[in-house]
């Protein structure tokens, strides 16, 4: 039996036709305001990256498992991957890249996964710095089971997360 | 063997918990991986991939997808088959009539597994690339397809129709004393234990997935690659040889890589179409792997059916092993596939003293499923899982405790080194120090106590106490050894120090880190030999026109093989700056000794010269003895006379609820020698994170087909990787016992955690149901599997039924 596979039936998505027109959005992006036209299926996390052009936010899924792509946005970690660009229009965010000190200072979270050996491979750090923070905005003083459940929808592959929990428990006594 | 002190020269840097120097990049989101590289006039390329497992290609209409704004081109494998000098590479022919059907980046008349790829776009962005994909028009025929390893051996259907048969090797090793050896022991054994267990496939899902960036210079046809990759030195002999492209013209670089596991220590088809785009464009071309294609188009590990028989004499003393494997290759042979069941094959016999009636046998089918190839451990977390399951079932079939049997099994301190039956030498081990320190750090004793108490008739949470140990054989490899296995490269590594006119350090490797801290660790390497700060050494990797000369970084290798050449060179960088110490001051080069950084009479420590002088008058060159060359710089290339043998002991403590399957780790104990360690914190941290990998194959990961061959764990969301909520802190204890093969003492410690984790909590999880009849348990032991298999050894057949 011959099948003939094409996974868009019907007529051809015509880029702009269907998707719709460009949308104007402005965020503020650690500080500094941007305004782009964005396409409305565009992701938040494809917007700070291609866009505003900070790499740091990473992507380690499509199905937002991995928290990869975590950022804070107006204050909170959410998932930069399940938010459209234009759903943050007139937000502030704020990525991995605006956690130091403009001296290159490290955010207290930062220098807890350094100090801690907290990360190995680096790819899913960003995005579990950024969740961490938050979590320690709501639980200033988490126990080692609140911090493993509250970094449950961020991955790493390479550290058993041993050491990221150290980081986070470590960054909790110091006050970060 | 005994402890040791370190080897440190007085410095103590080796042997120090130092932060490590990669960090600060990474967690300010400075890093560069491949996919964050902004390449002005890229074209996009996107794959379109077989929804089939098994099918022929009837036709394919690209037009409409060619007609899309941003599109710039759309191939189907036809159009590209002249780009290809040759099929896509397997390095590891294991024997003379291995059959290899040759296959190329995009399929072209046939398609072989869900994922392999039928048609490619380059477009303006990815998102367009994506959206004419979806565009192309493919009409397939498809058949049966193959997904079971012993339907696959029945040859009922055939994966490579023309090949006859989907048995690819039958790769046999038998040692035997005298002829008959391994039958007449397991004819006069007192006990004897025969067993089946199944190594789920796993995805490595190393979280940054696959990407790929090749640059062409605008003249002279010189490309460079960027890609995510374990071995950029292996990738550009092979896509010279792949491509027909002349290998002094390309540059492949490998940036930040967000971890591999051995899923990056391959030739993929994506980066040899980017590479043979750009050159047939003129233009770079990128290439993001999503998620989902990451499941089905990067290779898979493990994948394999092992039948083991233990014969032992009335102690429990091994007398004779039978090994049978059935090893899954996937649709066609990666880089190392067929290899990899029989890096496990040299240690089944794991660390007791077999004696020489050893029979092995592995089989490699073809199946339609996506390739396998090397993952965290590559054959020997296998080996390791197999003969520690089998130890438990024959301390169950004798009626002692496992431990014990183990111990009457060990090898033993003072038959070190120790030549195995399979002729491989063991260069150190402690098996029973290294699980004394386990046992007393879980409280062996104590454990059994609680055991005794709470499995009574009747409960339904009940704790299991898993033991495993393990040898690894790492550190690849032995050149020569390399070559009695039919593997068609080396196993050196190269190192250069360069001492620069400031007495800054530059350290060039072959090894290529991705997660495991290299720029530290031989930093702290060259620190100690120079007698200078860590921080004044920057060590320079992943670019074959930085480090031209490299084996890379997988099987545990990087340490023993590159940190070891990198000391090496370091040695021979001052003996040449001794020659113009003794020049300079007028002594003789065997009255010089260096210590702390400058050399001094020995005797005499008054008179001395720092060696930040002798950089300096090596760079000016104006006062050197005849015949010496200026300027301060060493290579070595060094092939190890031996692999790497850490061992150690886990043990696992699980109380597992007979209601709902449910397993909780209440404690994992890892007591890993691995030498001497450069670095605690990075060893450490390599532990954690192999044991919870070995845990995870045990208790959640396992890629599941349908029998059409469709991967239904193909996202994260359903192929479950633990979070960190699902996973035990981990409780370690250190022995070390240094290695005599190599001058720092050291061996490979990045696959040990994984080797030694699966069968510790598989043998706990047993341990746990052996009171209610349960012998074994599948992997992944979800609560289902669990409950299933209590339910059956209890003749219970429905829920709610009744024993």
């Amino acid at each position: 039996m011959m099948v003939t596979w094409r996974r868009t039936a019907g007529s051809l998505i015509h880029h702009d036709e269907h998707l719709g027109a460009p949308v104007e959005i402005t965020v503020t992006v650690n500080g500094t305001q941007h305004t782009h036209d964005v396409e409305p299926r565009l992701l938040l996390v494809q917007y700070i990256r291609e866009h505003v052009g900070l790499t740091g936010t990473n992507i380690g899924c499509d199905t937002s498992s991995c928290g990869a792509c975590s950022l804070h946005l107006n204050g909170e970690a959410v998932k930069s991957c399940t938010v459209l660009a234009v759903q943050a229009d007139g937000a502030d965010i704020r990525t991995i890249e605006g956690m130091a000190d403009a001296d290159g200072t490290l955010h207290p979270m930062q220098q807890a996964f350094m100090e801690n050996h907290g990360l190995q491979c680096g790819y899913c750090t960003p995005g579990m710095v950024m969740a961490a923070t938050s979590l320690l905005q709501e639980n200033p003083n988490p126990t080692e089971d609140e911090v493993r459940i509250g970094l449950e929808g961020n991955l790493c592959r390479c550290t058993g997360y041993h050491n990221i929990v150290k980081s986070v428990l470590a960054a909790a006594s110091a006050g970060a | 063997m005994t402890i040791t002190e370190d080897p440190s020269t007085g410095t103590g840097v080796i042997g120090s918990r130092l932060l490590r120097k990669e960090d600060p990049v990474l967690l300010t989101g400075e890093a560069v991986f491949t996919n964050d590289m902004k390449v002005p006039g890229a074209f996009h390329l996107a794959v379109l991939r077989s929804p089939y497992a098994h099918a022929t290609i009837v036709s394919i209409d690209t037009s409409a997808a060619a007609e899309m704004p941003g599109v710039r081109a759309v191939y189907t494998g036809a159009d590209l088959a002249d780009l290809w000098a040759a099929p896509m590479p397997c390095a590891w022919a294991v024997t003379e009539d291995m059959l290899n059907p040759p296959h190329h980046p995009i399929a072209t008349d046939a398609v072989n597994f869900v994922g392999d790829g039928v048609a490619v776009v380059l477009a303006d962005s990815d998102a367009i690339a994506h959206d004419a994909i979806d565009a192309i028009d493919v009409t397939y025929d498809p058949s049966d397809a193959v997904t079971d390893l012993e339907d696959a051996l029945s040859d009922r259907v055939l994966v490579h129709s023309d090949l006859g048969t989907n048995t690819s090797y039958t790769w046999n090793l038998l040692i035997e004393e005298t002829d008959g050896a391994v039958q007449r022991a397991f004819d006069k054994a007192a006990h004897t234990v025969s067993e089946r267990y199944v190594q789920q496939r796993l995805i490595p899902m190393a979280m940054e997935p696959r990407a790929v960036v090749a640059i062409p210079q605008p003249f002279g046809g010189d490309i460079t690659l960027y890609t995510s990759t374990q071995i950029p030195h292996v990738l550009k002999v092979m896509i010279a040889v792949t491509l027909g492209v002349p290998e002094h013209q390309l540059r492949v670089v490998a940036p930040a890589v967000g971890g591999g596991f051995g899923s990056k220590l391959d030739v993929y088809a994506e980066e040899l179409l980017c590479v043979a785009l750009s050159r047939k464009h003129g233009v770079p071309i990128r290439w993001n792997e999503t998620r989902s294609e990451n499941a089905v188009a990067t290779i898979q590990g493990r994948g394999q059916i092992q039948r083991m028989e233990l014969a032992a004499d009335a102690n429990g003393k091994l007398t004779a092993m039978r090994v049978r494997l059935t090893a899954d290759m996937g649709a066609y042979m990666q880089l190392i596939t067929p290899g990899i069941p029989l890096l496990g094959a040299f240690l089944y016999a794991g660390v007791y003293d077999l004696p020489k009636a050893y029979d092995f046998s592995c089989t490699g089918v073809f199946t339609n499923l996506t390739p396998t190839d090397a993952y965290r451990g590559a054959g020997r977390p296998e080996a390791t899982y197999a003969i520690e399951r089998a130890m438990d079932a024959l301390a169950t079939e004798i009626g002692i405790d496992p431990l014990e049997l183990r111990r009457r099994n060990f090898i033993q301190p003072e038959q070190f080194p120790y030549e195995a039956c399979t002729g491989l030498v063991y260069d150190s081990g402690d098996h029973d120090k290294a699980a004394t320190i386990a046992a007393d750090l879980i409280d062996y004793q104590a454990v059994r106590a609680r055991q005794a108490t709470q499995n009574v008739a009747g409960s339904t949470r009940r704790l299991g106490l898993g033991v495993s140990t393990y040898f690894e054989m790492c550190g690849l490899a032995p050149s020569r050894v390399l070559a009695s296995l039919n593997y068609s490269a080396g196993g050196w590594e190269a190192a250069t120090v360069r001492i620069l006119p400031t007495a800054k350090v530059q350290v060039v490797t072959g090894t290529s880190p991705h997660g495991q801290g290299h720029e530290t660790s031989w930093s702290m390497i060259v620190a100690d030999k120079l007698g200078i700060d860590p921080a004044d050494v920057d060590v320079l990797h992943s670019d074959t026109t930085i480090a031209p000369l490299g084996m890379d970084t997988y099987g545990s290798r990087s340490l023993p093989v590159g940190g070891v050449a990198v000391s090496m060179a370091c040695d021979k960088v001052i003996e040449k700056a001794k020659q113009i110490a003794a020049h300079q001051m007028e002594a003789n080069v065997d009255d010089l000794e260096f210590v702390d950084g400058e050399f001094r009479v020995t005797g005499t420590p008054s008179k001395s010269t720092p060696l930040a002088a002798i950089a300096f008058a090596a760079f000016t060159a104006h006062d050197l003895p005849d015949g010496l060359e200026p300027n301060l710089e060493a290579q070595v290339t060094y092939d190890p006379p031996n692999f790497s043998w850490p061992f150690g002991t886990h043990m696992c403590l699980v109380e597992v609820d007979t209601e709902t399957g449910d397993v909780d780790v209440l404690q994992y104990v890892a007591v890993d020698d691995c030498g001497n360690q450069v670095n605690p914190l990075i060893v450490e941290g390599q532990v954690h994170g192999g044991v919870i990998q070995g845990l995870a194959q045990a208790l959640y990961e396992g890629a599941d087909y349908d029998t059409d061959g469709n991967l239904r764990t193909s996202t994260l969301a359903d192929y479950l990787v633990p979070a960190a909520s699902d996973v035990p802190p981990i409780t370690l204890g250190r022995s070390v016992t240094p290695s005599p093969t190599n001058s720092l003492g050291v061996k490979g410690v990045g696959e040990a955690g994984t080797i030694g984790a699966a069968p510790a909590v598989m043998n706990a999880i047993v341990d746990a149901l052996s009171g209610l009849g349960v012998r074994d348990v599948a992997m992944p032991a979800s609560p289902n599997t669990i409950w299933n298999a209590v339910a059956s050894a209890q003749s219970i057949t429905t829920p709610g039924g009744t024993q």
